[in-house]
C-alpha cells in the first residue's frame, strides 16, 4: 500500500499513530467507570470506534479493513444484542425476572454484587453492539469509494 | 421561582454566548454551499451543544453528543458526501421563502411554549419533585451504584435499553442492506494487487 502514496500527510500520521491506542485506552476506562462517572457502554462504544475511523482516515479504508474485519464487526454487534439479552435470560434461569440482575448471584438481601456485574455486563452488551454497529455502518459508507484523494483533503 | 443559587451572570452570559455561536453556525450551514464545510460545521455545531449541555449540567447528554454527534456522525456524514456531489443546488426562486416562514412559525410557537415551563433548576418542578426524587433517594439502596444516571439506564429501565441495543443493531442491519458490507474496495484493493503482480 504504501508504495504508491504521496508522503503529504506524514506528519498527521505521525501523530496519529500514538493517538489510536490511547483513544481505545479512554474508551475501556469510560466504560468501566460508567458507574462513577459520565458515560458507559454506548459513549465507549462510540469511542472506540473512532479510534478506527480515525486509523481508517489516516491510513486508508482498506488496512482498516484487514486490520478489523467487517465480519468482525457485524459479529461483534449481534453479541452484543445477545450478550443483553443473555444477561436477561440468565435472571429468568435464576428464578428472578428478565433483567432482574438482584437474583444473578443468589446473595442475601442487601447484596448488590449482581446489580454491579448485571450493569457492567449489560453495558458490555451494549458497547459491543454499538462498536460493531457503527463500525458496519461506517464501512458500508467508506467502502464505496476507494479513497479520499489528496486534492479533496 | 428566579431562588436557583446557580443561576448568576456568568451562567447566564456563557448560555447567551453558546446559544450565539450555535446561532451563528446555523445560519452559516443555511447559507453555504460546500458541503464539505456543511459536514465540518455542523461537527462544531455538535461540540458547541456538547459544551452547552455542561451548561446545562447534563454531563452525560453531553458526553454523548461529543462523541456521537462531534465525533462518529462527521465521519459518516463524510463518508456519505464522498458518494454524491460536493456542492449542493441552490433552490430557485419563490420557494425559498417556504421554509423561513416554516421555522420562523416553529420557533414562535416554541417560545411561546416555554412560558409555560417551569424555571431552569427549579426544585419544586414536576420533572424534580416525583420520579426524580425517587430514584435519587432509592438508587444508594437498591442499586449502589454512585452514577444515578447509569442507575435508571441499565437497572430501572433495562428493557428500555435493550430495546435501544436492538435499534442501533437494526439501524446496522438496515444499512449492510442498503449499501452493502463494504468488503468491495478490500476486495477490489486484493484484485488490483493481484493483477499487478
Amino acid at each position: 500500500m504504501a508504495e504508491a502514496r504521496s508522503d503529504h500527510h506524514v506528519i498527521l500520521r505521525v501523530v496519529a499513530k500514538p493517538l489510536i491506542p490511547i483513544i481505545a485506552l479512554f474508551a475501556l476506562y469510560v466504560h468501566f467507570h460508567g458507574d462513577y462517572s459520565p458515560g458507559g457502554g454506548f459513549q465507549a462504544g462510540v469511542i472506540i470506534v473512532v479510534a478506527v475511523v480515525l486509523y481508517a482516515l489516516i491510513f486508508g479504508i482498506t488496512p482498516a479493513m484487514r486490520a478489523v474485519p467487517p465480519v468482525f464487526a457485524r459479529t461483534l454487534s449481534a453479541l452484543g444484542f445477545l450478550i443483553f439479552a443473555g444477561v436477561g435470560v440468565w435472571a429468568l434461569f435464576m428464578g428472578g425476572n428478565f433483567l432482574d440482575y438482584d437474583v444473578l448471584f443468589n446473595e442475601e438481601p442487601g447484596g448488590h454484587m449482581g446489580q454491579h456485574y448485571g450493569i457492567l455486563m449489560v453495558e458490555l452488551g451494549v458497547l459491543f453492539a454499538v462498536a460493531g454497529s457503527m463500525l458496519s455502518i461506517f464501512y458500508a459508507f467508506a467502502g464505496r469509494v476507494t479513497e479520499i484523494k489528496d486534492e479533496d483533503w | 421561582m428566579i431562588g436557583y443559587a446557580g443561576a448568576d451572570l456568568a451562567i447566564a452570559l456563557i448560555n447567551v454566548i453558546l446559544l450565539g455561536l450555535l446561532f451563528v453556525i446555523g445560519v452559516a450551514i443555511a447559507r453555504m454551499r460546500s458541503l464539505f464545510a456543511i459536514v465540518m460545521l455542523s461537527g462544531i455545531y455538535s461540540l458547541i451543544s456538547a459544551t452547552w449541555f455542561v451548561a446545562l449540567d447534563a454531563v452525560d447528554v453531553a458526553f454523548t453528543e461529543a462523541a456521537v454527534g462531534a465525533g462518529i456522525s462527521t465521519a459518516l456524514l463524510l463518508g456519505a458526501m464522498l458518494l454524491t456531489a460536493r456542492t449542493a443546488k441552490p433552490e430557485t426562486g419563490a420557494m425559498r421563502i417556504v421554509p423561513i416562514l416554516v421555522v420562523i412559525a416553529t420557533g414562535a410557537m416554541l417560545v411561546y411554549a416555554t412560558i409555560d415551563l417551569p424555571a431552569f433548576g427549579d426544585p419544586d418542578s414536576p420533572a424534580n419533585t416525583y420520579v426524580g426524587t425517587d430514584y435519587i433517594e432509592r438508587t444508594p439502596q437498591e442499586i449502589a451504584v454512585p452514577n444515578i444516571v447509569t442507575a435508571v439506564l441499565a437497572s430501572y429501565r433495562g428493557f428500555d435499553t435493550l430495546g435501544e441495543t436492538g435499534v442501533v443493531f437494526a439501524a446496522a442491519l438496515s444499512v449492510i442492506l442498503l449499501l452493502g458490507f463494504g468488503e468491495r474496495s478490500l476486495s477490489a484493493t486484493f484484485k488490483r494487487k493481484k493483477d499487478k503482480s
